[in-house]
């Protein structure tokens, strides 16, 4: 338990921090703010049609800030050699990998959970949906990080492995989106369980999937 | 004195693709035993170590383990962006070990950051780490890679240190080693 509570420590201070070449907590959080800020230059200063779809606008920029980091959350600590040095310790790839996911969460879905009253100002969305964004935002942005951490355990060591693991999570992520932007229609309330559902099926498989990844591919 | 340490492979072969990398390979190690695995590039010296330490399991044969492993082979496993005092205190947290019994002359090198440190001062980081360890037995892939003629003969003096104390070391390496009662295994070409 202290060797995962030190690797988990290093996690969070490398995702939040980041380090040179590695970016940080800040490259997902000014990226989505970018994608809220820009979306009404796009389609013009019509409230109604900003209100109406900006809960979408949230929903796609948070799912494309949630891939920005794939590349630095397991493929640097595979190429120097970590997992393996952790495996010769009897450290369970799975172990490291569920405390990866939850640093992962923290350092993108939290951040982005305390940008979105900024974004939902930018985008024209009422105290009542805002809520709804959140609460959207705390029960999928888990699934998310879960997502993103086995895409990254799948695509660590290939050739153009960022680029191909971005492409890989986003249809995963489709129903966290449909459920996340449907939760804020009109009758959309189901919407966030159903959210719930898939981001604990996404938490639940990740941490397995992932360390098989990364054991399949030392051989 | 450490605990008793054994290491045993029997009639070990491993094929990578299409390729038979080795066969045959057996030996019985004890407490204070070296052995040095020579060989060509790419005959499957540092596969033998992966099998060795768990991490490669696709090979046929069996390897008897009794004593706690350590690994020093051509990824240091240290953050690049950290100094090296650092990056060492995060494996020693892991390892709950002391300061390394062994100098590797790295005093003047912790404030550092590893991504400025050279091929042979990573290398020595490394066997630091190992050394620090507490591992009965360790696996040393290429070790005097890198190092010049005085850090090759402290790492050689470090291997011997550790056997003295009832520790056992696996040396996969081209080079000649100075150690005493080395035994010797060559891995040989086979025709695929």
């Amino acid at each position: 338990m202290r060797a995962l509570w030190t690797i988990f420590r290093r996690d969070l201070t490398l995702l939040l921090m980041g380090a040179p070449g590695r970016g940080g907590a800040l490259l997902p959080l000014l990226f989505f703010l970018a994608v809220a800020m820009l979306y009404p230059f796009a389609v013009g200063p019509d409230a109604k049609l900003l209100a109406r779809t900006g809960a979408g606008v949230i929903w796609v920029a948070a799912l494309l800030a949630a891939i920005l980091p794939l590349d630095r959350l397991v493929e640097p600590d595979l190429e120097a050699g970590f997992f393996d040095q952790w495996a010769l310790r009897g450290i369970a790839e799975e172990g490291v990998l569920t405390l990866r996911i939850v640093a992962h969460w923290l350092s993108f879905g939290v951040p982005l959970m305390l940008a979105a009253p900024l974004a939902a100002g930018l985008l024209n969305l009422d105290g009542a949906h805002l809520w709804t964004v959140e609460v959207g935002l705390l029960l999928g942005t888990p699934g998310l990080a879960a997502i993103g951490v086995t895409i990254a355990a799948l695509t660590a060591g290939l050739r153009a492995g960022a680029a191909l693991g971005g492409l890989l999570a986003i249809p995963l992520a489709v129903p966290l989106l449909i459920f996340g932007a449907g939760s804020l229609q009109p009758g959309g309330e189901g919407g966030l369980l159903l959210l719930a559902a898939s981001s604990l099926a996404a938490l639940a498989i990740a941490p397995f999937a992932a360390a098989g990844a990364i054991r399949a591919g030392r051989e | 004195m450490m605990q008793p340490a054994r290491l045993a492979a029997y009639d070990l072969a491993c094929r990578r693709g299409d390729r038979l990398l080795f066969r045959g390979v057996s030996f019985e190690l004890h407490q204070g035993d070296a052995l040095q695995l020579a060989g060509p590039n790419g005959i499957g010296k540092s596969s033998l170590m992966r099998i060795l330490a768990g991490l490669l399991r696709s090979y046929n044969g069996h390897v008897e383990i009794d004593g706690s492993l350590a690994l020093a082979d051509e990824r240091p496993a240290l953050d690049p962006h950290r100094p090296l005092g650092e990056a060492l205190a995060f494996w020693r947290a892991i390892d709950q070990a002391g300061e390394a019994r062994a100098d590797f002359g790295l005093e003047d090198l912790l404030d550092v950051p590893v991504r400025y440190l050279s091929t042979g001062q990573r290398k020595r980081a490394a066997l630091a780490r190992l050394a620090a360890s507490g591992a009965r037995i360790w696996l040393l892939d290429e070790p005097l890679n890198g190092l010049d003629t005085h850090w090759g003969a402290a790492t050689q003096a470090a291997i011997e240190a550790h056997r003295a104390l009832g520790g056992i070391a696996v040396i996969a390496s081209h080079q000649p080693l100075q150690l005493q009662k080395l035994k010797k295994l060559a891995l040989l070409e086979h025709l695929p």
